[in-house]
């Protein structure tokens, strides 16, 4: 097990930059997750972190040992790939044991090897087959096998689960994280999924256009999205944005367009009149006599709770209620926004001002 | 009130009520016959029929222009005893054996320079490709000016160097003469092997290469324990062909030495050609043509088993 710095980490492909200077300190032990859009760079990241990219610029180190010019079997890292890349001529016990053989182990210390990752996923007895003859799920944990036997320094995970249909990733993502509270091995995991970054990581990086917009514990991420993009990107439903105007006063609120009045719970002095987007997440929207006038366009149950798409003004914006509340598509409600839950992002720049 | 019969299936076979000719015509399995009459009526007519002809005539003493009898295993007795026909098994077991040896040796080395990425990437894979699509009739000519005698490029090039002092009789002398039609064959041959290994390189997902190296394999194992065995299926196939296309060699070794010097390079092809034609005695040419068949088979055989052997690696119907 390993530290992991990353240190201004810049990636150029002919010219073109891609990372833009990334700087992420990983501890011991840490499962940090690399989330973003595609094309934000975070798999490159990971692919650099792997030694399968050049580093252009900056440094990565991996417990003390700055790596830019070790050769990746030489990093002591592990990979699980998005397409799993078993090797589908060999069993499930010589791809887990890959490794081990070209490090000139012998075959009984490369049988208990196997044999020990194998009681840990639960493989013992698909150990004589093929890949091919394996399901999704089951080549998945295959793939985690083959780093498991290497006990490495670091695991590295490239969006392991989208492969997988939407029940199996539940389960696995589930198993992955009990894999990690087990082994306790510093774990680097690239998805698009905020979800999964969510449930799994210690650490969330949200990546996006090759920049780090902000790092933290999932719910410090969730609570105070440093600007409009974490705010946007983390959580689901997403959040709602509304535009309008600062007023400021014993009782700031903001102020749409269509005059509806957005309640703050506390203002900063100096911003009055600036145009702003006032953001909500759709939990903190409850039905009160003196909220905001909208108009339900979309009732969606799930059963546990129920989505409401209503339109404010021009505005769609989302509401999640927990009650079973007699409402129909055409019905005009009243939705006020807990006002000690709303975040105010500068227009322009989309940093946040208040929360 | 009547009970109505429960419908008993699988105790009485089934027998269709309609007239034979309508069954004919609507029954599916007869439908697909007829489908398949075209496709097969063509095999019959140009392939079946012809081997059929071949093989009986190998059993007479049919000439041009006059009717055999059935002679039974005459011909095969008479070639038994032939040293020139047991020349040309040599030569063409030689032949097939060594050019298909180094075609895949190189082949499998372009393609695997081929697969790595370089500028004019399309270009220089196209350009692969020439000799194999220029007519095998004029490249035999382009080498028989280079094997000349008198005028070998070859020859010309040693001498200026002051390697040799003479001539090489590339094509007069036995041994040059076996050497020369081999290169000939392999510098045909060698296109068509690269390209379809490329084809098959392509098809190994890149992230096993990077699962390997992270694995900490070097460029070496990667080739052995990850290309080599990926790519099985394909040598077996391509191979296959490429031997089958060897063993029954015609044009190269007619245009360039008709079979000289004094038989060193008579292919049973080439052989069957002149002794069936040329000296117009079809039962005996058509016997040695028959005898390449068991040479043939063989060669399937072997490459039908490498295919099983990955079915089974692949765990397709094998659970």
């Amino acid at each position: 097990m390993a530290s992991v710095k990353i240190q201004d980490v810049r990636k150029s492909f002919g010219g073109f930059e891609v990372l833009h200077g990334v700087t992420v300190p990983i501890e011991d032990g840490e499962f940090v997750v690399l989330v973003g859009p595609s094309g934000c760079g975070k798999s490159t990241l990971l692919r650099m972190l792997a030694g399968l990219e050049n580093i252009t610029s900056g440094t990565i180190s991996i417990g003390e040992r700055v790596v830019n010019d070790v050769q990746p079997k030489e990093r002591d890292i592990a990979m699980v790939f998005q397409n799993y890349a078993l090797y589908p001529h060999m069993t499930v016990a010589q791809n887990m044991g890959f490794s081990l053989k070209l490090r000139k182990e012998n075959s009984a210390e490369i049988d208990k090897l196997v044999n020990r990752a194998a009681d840990i996923l639960g493989l013992r007895n698909l150990l004589d087959r093929y890949p091919r003859q394996l399901s999704g799920g089951q080549r998945q944990r295959v793939a985690m096998g083959r780093a498991i036997v290497r006990d490495p320094q670091v695991f590295l995970f490239d969006e392991p689960l989208s492969n997988l249909d939407a029940k199996l990733r539940v389960a696995m993502r589930t198993e992955i994280k009990e894999l990690h509270q087990r082994l306790k091995t510093t774990t680097v995991y690239v998805t698009h999924d905020q979800i999964e970054a969510m449930t799994m990581a210690d650490k969330i990086v949200v990546m996006h256009d090759g920049i780090v917009e902000q790092m933290g514990a999932p719910l410090e991420l969730y609570d105070h999205p440093d600007n409009r993009f974490v705010a946007g990107f983390i959580g689901s439903p997403a959040m709602n944005f509304l535009e309008g105007s600062l007023v400021g006063g014993e009782t700031p609120y903001v102020e749409t367009a269509n005059g509806s009045k957005l309640p703050l719970a506390a203002s900063r002095t100096g911003l009055d009149g600036k145009p702003v987007v006032y953001g909500i997440r759709p939990e903190h929207l409850e039905f009160a006599d003196d909220g905001v006038e909208a108009e339900v366009i979309v009732v969606e149950p799930t059963g546990s709770e129920t989505q409401i798409v209503a339109r404010i003004g021009k505005q769609d914006l989302i509401a999640v209620i927990r009650d079973r509340r007699a409402v129909k598509p055409g019905d005009r409600v009243k939705l006020r926004p807990v006002a000690k839950a709303a975040h105010v992002f500068d227009k322009e720049t989309g940093k946040r001002l208040i929360n | 009130m009547t009970a109505i019969p429960a419908p008993i299936r699988s105790q009485k076979k089934f027998e269709s009520s309609l007239p034979f000719w309508q069954r004919l015509t609507t029954n599916r399995n007869w439908i697909a016959s007829w489908f398949m009459l075209p496709a097969a009526a063509f095999l019959i007519l140009f392939l079946a029929y012809p081997l059929g002809l071949g093989v009986w005539m190998s059993f007479t003493n049919v000439r041009i222009g006059r009717e055999g009898v059935f002679i039974g295993l005459e011909n095969y007795e008479w070639l038994r005893d032939d040293s020139i026909f047991w020349l040309s098994v040599f030569n063409t077991l030689l032949y097939t054996l060594v050019a298909s040896a180094i075609k895949f040796a190189l082949g499998l080395y372009l393609a695997l320079l081929l697969n790595r990425h370089m500028p004019f990437k399309a270009m220089i894979r196209a350009a692969v490709l020439i000799p194999f699509i220029v007519p095998t009739v004029l490249s035999a000519i382009a080498f028989w000016w280079i094997y000349d005698s008198q005028f070998s490029i070859i020859s010309w090039s040693l001498r200026q160097m002051g390697l040799i002092t003479q001539n090489i009789n590339f094509l007069g002398d036995s041994n040059w003469a076996r050497a020369s039609v081999i290169i000939a064959n392999i510098w045909r041959g060698v296109p068509f092997v690269a390209i379809t290994l490329l084809a098959g390189l392509q098809t190994v997902s890149p992230s096993l290469y990077e699962a390997a190296t992270l694995d900490g394999a070097t460029n070496w194992q990667r080739f052995r324990f990850i290309t080599y065995p990926l790519l099985t299926p394909i040598i077996a196939v391509v191979m296959t062909f490429s031997v089958l296309f060897t063993f029954t060699d015609f044009q190269l070794i007619w245009a360039l030495t008709r079979g000289g010097p004094v038989n060193a390079t008579h292919l049973m092809a080439t052989l069957s050609y002149q002794r069936g034609i040329l000296s117009g005695r079809l039962g005996e040419g058509a016997a040695i043509a028959t005898a390449m068949i068991p040479f043939l088979v063989a060669a399937i055989m072997i490459s039908w088993f490498g295919m099983q052997r990955r079915k089974w690696q692949q765990g397709e119907n094998n659970d």
